[in-house]
């Protein structure tokens, strides 16, 4: 018994799925409507799940799916992409080009989504060059990106904000007939199977931790350092570009600057929170994904209480400050002593009554 | 000529391999590099160049930004990193236009209030990172979204400050003697200074003792090149880091109030990533983020070069804003990319027999951290 409330106790989504249970039952007492789902019917004359819950759901797959690639980079090099956002500015910029510049077929998007894949993949793999072989700390390689990148999506949309509108993209951003679920919700979940059985399934997900945990004895049992990090960011930049790709198909129009803005603080508080430690070592991708959706669901929960939007932040600032010193090592090791020490306390009397009779 | 001298008994000491510190090599690179850009400008596009006044500007628009460097140095000295210094810089904005405005402040009230608000965030900062020993980026991450946040809170609308004794003090200019241009009319306008930047060059200097001569400066360069070693040598890490991030919010309160002599306005997009360039700053001028290495007279030289490469920018005739963000990009690319290879190539020298994932400073001291 003891045993295993302590493997729960010392698995890395305790703390995230608590948070997450916390702001649930919060919702619930203020409003116990505030999770109902409803079947209602969109502008295109189809039944679609409306509520609170699916808008969270809904909004946060950008983020969850940037999460999912952030997590292994932050596990192995011990350090964040900061540069995801203004990637993935540059990633919609190459895809609304190539649309605009053909009809809007079926191929032609999966042909436009290739093409922003690779970009993004390039991108992204300029910042790992930058980290796996020139050894520069993560953040301060990807600041290069982050400060020049939308600037670059800036130069590809030649200065404009340019739409593009088909029901095909509208239904990669909102619905697709017949389904009753959001489609960057199906294609969030795509992902994170996909890519948790790559790193399952292969070692790429036990390298990843090894060279996070100590590159030099990664090394010495034969691992390449240098692969597994690009690895990890060639990963990444799919992941980017396929949020980006989303983002834009829900808006219908690429505005390089204020795309995701923000996002990459946002991804980063979510893998944080997850259980990963942005000191690299341990990665848990699922963990990242309810990192994204308590992100997502502190907003709309924030949102329902009529606080301006400008002023969210300061709020969400205060939760996660609540969320990450709860899961701090420090405040763990004083509740785990306390548990002891009324643990042991009981046992004694159980001592002193014995020996009494 | 003595300059010739320096640079070639520099050149005779490193064939020698006599120890220069990676601080000052590093350092030393920056201050050639502005100097070097700064003149080839001044002979290439002379016209504002050669401007007395140009150069000033260089100091009078970013005093805020040297503060809040000069805070982020130190903390990068110890290791960690403090990105909440715009975000704090703005709210003191705010606050003290509201203040002024709407409550009839006097100015001496304003300056405690900008004081107050640096220290208030960085007592939060310094206590979270040091005592429950959270990550300092998520910490300082988190400080910027409440400041950003609170901003709004306080007035959504940007407010200008109009109250007199302030206005006053916003207007006070410091001529300096001897120096100045010719206007179109042949007239002499002598170079002006605002009162911001004496505060900025003074935080320097303070910043720079500190550093190189207390206790306090020694034990952030031991603790960011090995806090293990520094713990068992003997230093009380916690409280250093602590001080650290304190001292940073006091800078970035005080680059808040630098601001709004500055400017005079209270808006919630002030100093917009400001955090992100006095990074760039700092790591132009030779700090690394892994800690242990960084002067701040460094950071100085990284900031006016990082202002210099825009003023070239737009002079040569690329005035779209979006050449700015990408030549930025570029000379920060430049920058790291030379300090990673000089680094590399002075550690190759020293401990030959050691393969380069072995090397102590990078994999081991990570490792250990990891292990704990």
């Amino acid at each position: 018994m003891r045993e295993s409330i302590k493997k729960i106790m010392s698995s890395q989504l305790v703390i995230p799925l608590f948070s997450l249970f916390l702001l649930v039952v919060f919702n619930l007492v203020r409003d116990p409507g505030f999770f109902s789902i409803s079947i209602a019917t969109n502008n295109q004359g189809y039944r679609v799940l409306s509520g609170n819950l699916i808008s969270i759901f809904n909004g946060a797959s950008a983020i969850a799916i940037i999460s999912i690639g952030m997590t292994p980079i932050t596990s192995c090099c011990r350090g964040q992409d900061i540069s995801v956002a203004a990637v993935a500015a540059i990633a919609g910029s190459v895809f609304v080009s190539v649309l605009r510049s053909n009809e809007i077929t079926v191929p032609v998007i999966i042909f436009a989504f290739v093409c922003s894949c690779l970009v993004s993949v390039l991108f992204s793999l300029f910042n790992g060059v930058l980290v796996a072989v020139f050894r520069i700390q993560p953040m301060i390689a990807t600041l290069i990106l982050f400060s020049a990148g939308r600037s670059i999506a800036y130069w590809i949309n030649g200065g404009a904000t340019p739409t593009v509108s088909s029901p095909l993209l509208a239904s990669i951003g909102g619905f697709i007939p017949g389904i009753p679920i959001p489609t960057p919700i199906i294609i969030m979940v795509l992902f994170l199977v996909l890519i948790s059985i790559v790193l399952r399934l292969t070692t790429l997900g036990l390298y990843t931790q090894v060279v996070g945990i100590n590159e030099g004895t990664a090394h010495l049992n034969g691992i390449d350092p240098v692969r597994v990090k690009l690895v990890s960011f060639v990963i990444s930049g799919i992941c980017v570009a396929t949020a980006g790709c989303i983002t834009v198909c829900r808006i219908g129009l690429i505005n390089h600057e204020t795309l995701l803005l923000d996002a990459e603080m946002d991804v980063i508080l979510a893998v944080a929170i997850g259980g990963t430690s942005l000191g690299g070592g341990k990665f848990s991708l699922f963990g990242s994904v309810i990192g994204a959706y308590i992100i997502q669901a502190l907003t709309v929960t924030l949102y329902a209480m009529k606080v301006p939007s400008a002023a969210v932040k300061a709020y969400k600032a205060a939760v996660i400050i609540l969320i990450v010193m709860l899961s701090s090592p420090v405040v763990k090791e004083f509740f785990i002593n306390l548990y002891r020490k009324s643990f042991k306390k009981q046992a004694e009397k159980k001592k002193i009554t014995i020996s009494a009779s | 000529m003595k300059k010739d001298r320096d640079l070639l008994t520099g050149k005779t000491e490193k064939k020698r391999r006599e120890p220069i510190s990676n601080t000052t090599l590093l350092m030393t690179i920056t201050v050639c590099t502005f100097f070097g850009m700064y003149l080839l400008s001044m002979m290439i596009w002379k016209g504002g160049f050669l401007n007395p006044q140009q150069f000033l500007d260089l100091f009078n628009n970013n005093a805020y930004l040297l503060i809040i460097a000069c805070g982020l140095t130190m903390v990068m000295i110890s290791g960690g990193i403090d990105i909440s210094g715009g975000g704090i810089t703005a709210l003191v904005t705010m606050v003290c236009v509201v203040y002024l405005e709407d409550h009839g402040g006097t100015v001496l009230g304003s300056i405690l209030i900008s004081l107050g608000i640096g220290l208030a965030f960085g007592l939060m900062h310094g206590i979270l990172v040091s005592c429950f020993e959270i990550q300092p980026f998520i910490v300082t991450l988190a400080g910027m979204f409440l400041a950003r946040g609170m901003i709004t809170i306080v007035s959504i609308a940007p407010r200008t400050a109009t109250q007199e004794s302030f206005l006053r003090l916003k207007q006070a200019r410091i001529t300096l003697p001897g120096i100045g241009y010719y206007g179109k009319t042949g007239n002499f306008i002598p170079a002006q200074i605002e009162p911001g930047v004496i505060i900025a060059i003074s935080i320097v200097v303070i910043v720079a003792v500190i550093l190189k001569w207390t206790r306090f400066g020694r034990n952030l360069y031991a603790i960011g090149g090995n806090s293990h070693s520094a713990l068992t040598l003997g230093i009380n890490v916690k409280r250093t880091k602590f001080f650290a991030y304190l001292a940073a919010g006091l800078l970035s309160g005080i680059s808040g109030y630098v601001y709004l002599l500055h400017t005079g306005a209270g808006d919630a997009a002030n100093a917009a990533q400001a955090e992100m360039q006095a990074i760039a700053s700092n790591i132009i001028g030779g700090t690394l983020l892994t800690g242990g290495v960084g002067n701040v007279i460094g950071t100085l030289f990284g900031m006016l070069s990082l202002k210099t490469i825009t003023n070239i920018v737009i002079a040569s005739g690329l005035t779209k804003p979006y050449y700015q963000s990408i030549t930025t990009g570029l000379m920060l690319c430049f920058f790291i990319l030379l300090q990673s290879l000089i680094l590399a190539v002075r550690e190759k020298g020293r401990v030959r027999l050691l393969p380069e994932w072995m090397r102590p400073g990078k994999t081991g001291k990570t490792g250990k951290t990891e292990s704990h």
